[in-house]
């Protein structure tokens, strides 16, 4: 159970032969999702009929490869824009809550508490259809009384930033909270002695130490937001996100261009969570002298 | 001699026989050899990094020994899984269990050994009473205090009445008073429950004060095993000398040698009578670590006439420096002509109030009580010589 | 403005995104769904506050039948995942060491940082007729024709267990990884074995980590839509997939509504259920996680 303690060898290599197997298990999908973007075929199966790579970067039909298919084209771009909105969101909702939790102490305070951490327990489907249901009644009661159509309430893009919002701005606030739990507030009495107003104190000591954080957070989030799909399939509109086009593709029945997608997304997040942990590490490098 | 029956005594709970450990090209413990008799308290002593801990731990079954045997009771416990040895451990951050009770704590070793219900119960009782917690059993372990902690710890290893209990630097987490309090409990609960203790501790007070032998541990090896007393006035080698108690340490070379003891000339340039104190013969010329304790000087003023029986092959006056006073434990820092700062402890506390700084003061001490060694290559860095 | 001045408006500053972000996106579209799932339409245009959708959700085996189905399938996920789940953390937290450590604990990260999409496509080119297994099988021999490894209850099993592993594995290593190794030696110096200390020291310690992950993991597969949809196929029968209808297909968002805030009850009674057996509360599994 340690390594310290005497294990008898059948025991300890049973052990790494079920690790083993465990990784193979985690990395089957992907790999054959990776290895068929380059199949010479029209659909992701075998038999293997040569190395192409095709399905990335030509341009005619039928083997339209990624980067010229349209429809993906703006799937990933509309994509990109929620998770950037989406992001940008959680991040300053995720920061106010954070201190105001971390650093005040108010009636109800539980009861809010509770309220904040109440979207990770509701399933996205639900999230999804509520916020459907109460935009479209407010949508309705305005048309009605009004007569404005509010395009932004309808299925769409903005009800979709909104959806993932509702719970990737409470992770933001758990894992910004996190660190701000750490921080030693001694720091901020010594600048605000040394003559810094509250506002300046916050900004060139606190804010900096949160930037682990911070960056967690932002990656956390638009990995999250990239990959959704039980909230967003409830909120879109015409205009999909590339989670959503890619499903109305896997259920026609695709080209390999479904594995040349999965395989950009594989690679955008790998250099996404590097970007992450470089940001990360080279804080602590430049603390330690 | 066998017994009526055949069988032979066996005289040590616990024995090492040329035990190894090395790790890659690292010898953490080098040729260890030590017999613990029965009922002992055996203190293993020495800075950290000399290797007792892993020693300890290869006593109880953590970690394989490279080479060499390790008997308790006679019988060679090598291939003994840990929890299969009749040795327990008291860790140094003891390692009482968070997620239980300490009635619980208590109880897991005995529920092992498939003890009744009711016989657990019974034990438990009756060990909280005798180490004076008989209403703890109900409490958690994050409400005990340090020195409880300490107690039910070593009642969660006595009740399964091992040959042998080891101590991982136990009191190395408690302050100062609660520490020396402990020293006092740890000795009288070993002699209660007549079990051996092996101890392990950089604090050399610890092991003088509970032992009945310490062995001086140093970079993988035993400098010397004796018992404290030994220790204390016939180190064996310079390490020894310099890490229990405190001396006044300086470095020089032999001018004379014969049979009785030799004259060294300190780097200052102070003639000392002393004793080759390894037993060994020093050769006119070697290196030597001089090694003389702050009590062992006599002091007073020059002028009063020195008291009988005052050794006085070695005379020297000097200026007073400097007054630390501690209580009982007082030194005077004396400053001689050739520059030398000589610690001396100050027989009564009364002595430290009437000594000022600057005044003259003449010192002498025997030369038994100047203890010479050779110096080795390991030891020639620059050391303190006030301690 | 004096300092106490000062401090109350930065209060009420931090407090209002929050009661923005849980009001408008949580508490009142949830008031809203529940209101529609009250509604029955009697007419055009002519609505009457009545129970009607329930009564026609109880009412009706199938969808009840979906409901237990579900339930029943997702505990059996969590239960699978946890057993899967626990050695590798163990393994992780206390056996690997430095480099192997890390990197064994990034590996097992990876499936997470794509989609979920992705990973559900990539089972279905491993486990579908023309796939992988199938393909593999037949090479060597051991069967006659393609054989149709998706569509069933197993496939759907292995994808949630994929999808939810990240949940019980990360919060299990930090959990496992905070318990002393001073305290498994002394578990073994007193006379226990393996087993012993697993149950008695081990498993205790790791509790909150335990419930969390479980919680986490229950309530992802009683909402997924995708991998009970997509590996399941018509048999599916996931209670999710009634929602999804009623909405989008359908547009009988009051049965739609009924069914969401049915799965909602469920859902939170048995997350309530399972922390209050465990002696755990929402905010020292989920809070701290």
């Amino acid at each position: 159970m340690l390594p310290s303690l005497p294990q008898s060898r059948f025991v300890l290599w049973s052990y790494r032969a079920y690790i083993s197997l465990f990784l193979v298990y985690l990395a089957a999908p992907l790999l054959v999702t990776a290895v068929f973007a380059f199949n010479d075929a029209l659909y992701p199966a075998l038999p293997w009929k040569g190395f192409t790579l095709a399905w990335f970067f030509n341009d005619t039909e039928p083997k339209l490869g990624l980067f010229h298919d349209p429809n993906l084209m703006r799937g990933i771009a509309n994509s990109a824009i929620v998770a950037c909105c989406t992001t940008a969101l959680s991040l300053i909702v995720g920061t106010t809550t954070a201190f105001l939790f971390e650093r005040y102490e108010f009636r109800f305070k539980e009861f809010f508490y509770m309220l904040m951490l109440a979207p990770l327990v509701i399933p996205g489907v639900i999230l999804g259809i509520s916020i459907l249901v109460f935009s479209s009644s407010i949508a309705n009661g305005v048309e009605d009384r009004f007569g404005i159509e509010l395009e932004a309430l309808r299925p769409g893009l903005v009800l979709v930033v909104l959806g993932q919002f509702s719970f990737i701005a409470t992770i933001a606030t758990l894992v910004i909270s996190a660190r701000l739990r750490k921080f030693d507030r001694s720091l901020e009495e010594a600048a605000l002695n040394l003559g810094g107003s509250p506002l300046e104190v916050i900004r060139t000591i606190t804010l900096p130490y949160l930037r682990p954080a911070l960056i967690g957070s932002a990656v956390v989030a638009l990995l999250i937001s990239f990959e959704n799909f039980n909230t967003t399939l409830m909120l879109v509109g015409s205009d999909p996100p590339l989670t959503i086009t890619m499903y109305d593709r896997m259920r026609e029945g695709s080209t390999p261009v479904i594995n040349a997608v999965s395989l950009f997304l594989m690679i955008g997040s790998g250099l996404l969570g590097l970007i992450s942990v470089m940001a990360q590490r080279d804080r602590t490098a430049e603390k330690s002298p | 001699m066998a017994f009526p029956d055949g069988s032979l005594p066996m005289p040590y709970d616990l024995e090492c026989r040329d035990v190894v450990k090395q790790f890659g090209g690292f010898t953490a413990v080098d040729r260890i050899s030590l017999q613990i008799p029965p009922g002992t308290f055996f203190s293993i002593l020495g800075p950290s990094g000399c290797g007792k801990t892993t020693l300890l731990r290869m006593v109880a079954g953590f970690g394989e020994p490279t080479s060499g045997d390790i008997l308790i009771k006679g019988q060679s416990v090598v291939q003994t899984p840990p929890n299969k040895r009749p040795v327990n451990m008291v860790f140094q951050h003891l390692a009482l269990f968070p997620m239980m009770t300490v009635a619980e704590n208590i109880a897991y070793g005995l529920r092992r050994r498939k003890t009744s219900k009711d016989e657990i119960k019974r034990r438990i009782a009756d060990v909280l009473a005798r180490i004076g917690l008989p209403d703890a059993g109900n409490r958690r372990i994050d409400q005990l205090s340090g020195g409880q902690k300490q107690r039910i710890a070593i009642a969660r290893c006595m009740v399964l009445e091992p040959t042998v209990l080891l101590l991982d630097e136990p009191l190395g987490a408690l302050d100062l008073k609660l520490r020396e309090h402990m020293k006092v409990e740890l000795k009288q609960l070993q002699s209660q429950f007549d079990t051996t203790f092996v101890y392990i501790t950089h604090d050399q007070s610890e092991a003088l004060v509970m032992s009945d032998q310490v062995a001086v541990m140093n970079a993988g090896k035993f400098e010397q095993v004796g018992t404290p007393q030994e220790l204390y006035y016939s180190p064996k080698t310079a390490f020894v000398a310099g890490f229990v108690g405190d001396s006044n340490r300086w470095r020089g070379r032999v001018v004379e040698a014969d049979a009785t003891g030799v004259k060294v000339a300190t780097d200052s340039g102070t003639l000392l009578t002393g004793i080759a104190a390894d037993g060994g013969r020093l050769m006119v010329g070697a290196a030597v670590e001089i090694f003389v304790r702050p009590e062992s000087i006599a002091i007073r003023r020059p002028g009063e006439t020195p008291p009988v029986g005052v050794p006085s092959h070695n005379q020297q006056t000097g200026l007073l420096d400097d007054l630390l006073f501690n209580g009982a434990n007082s030194r005077a820092l004396v400053r001689t002509g050739k520059g030398e700062i000589v610690s001396v402890a100050l027989p009564q506390a009364e002595a430290a109030r009437h000594l000022q700084e600057g005044t003259e003061i003449s010192m002498g001490f025997g030369s038994a009580q100047c203890l010479c060694f050779p110096l080795s290559p390991a030891r020639a860095e620059p050391a303190d010589t006030v301690p | 403005m004096t300092a106490r001045d000062r401090r109350k408006l930065t209060f009420f500053l931090l407090l209002t995104p929050l009661l923005l972000w849980v009001g408008l996106l949580v508490v009142i579209p949830h008031i809203d769904l529940f209101l529609l799932s009250i509604r029955e339409k009697i007419a055009p245009r002519h609505y009457v506050t009545s129970l009607a959708n329930y009564a026609d959700f109880f009412g009706e085996p199938v969808y009840v039948m979906t409901l237990v189905r579900t339930v029943v399938m997702s505990l059996l996920a969590t239960a699978i995942t946890l057993l899967v789940g626990f050695p590798v953390a163990y393994y992780i937290a206390k056996i690997a060491q430095g480099r192997a450590r890390i990197a064994l604990f990034m590996t097992c990260l990876l499936p997470f940082w794509v989609s979920e999409i992705v990973r559900v496509f990539g089972w279905m080119i491993l486990l579908r007729e023309t796939g992988v297994l199938s393909n593999f099988l037949q090479w060597a021999g051991l069967v006659q024709g393609p054989v149709e490894f998706l569509y069933n209850d197993a496939a759907v099993m292995l994808g949630l267990v994929y999808t939810s592993m990240l949940f019980v594995v990360v919060p299990l290593v930090s959990t496992i990884d905070s318990l002393d190794n001073a305290i498994v030696e002394a578990g073994y110096d007193l006379g226990g074995n393996g087993f012993v200390v697993l149950k008695e020291i081990v498993i205790p310690h790791a509790m909150p980590g335990i419930v969390a992950g479980s919680i986490v993991v229950f309530m992802l597969s009683l909402g997924n839509y995708l991998t009970p949809t997509l590996l399941g196929g018509k048999s599916s029968l996931w209670f999710t997939s009634h929602i999804y209808s009623q909405f989008i297909t359908r547009f009988n968002w009051e049965l739609g509504s009924a069914f969401g805030f049915v799965l909602l009850v469920a859902s939170s009674a048995i997350v309530w259920l399972a922390l209050r057996l465990s002696g755990q509360s929402l905010s020292t599994t989920i809070g701290r996680g």
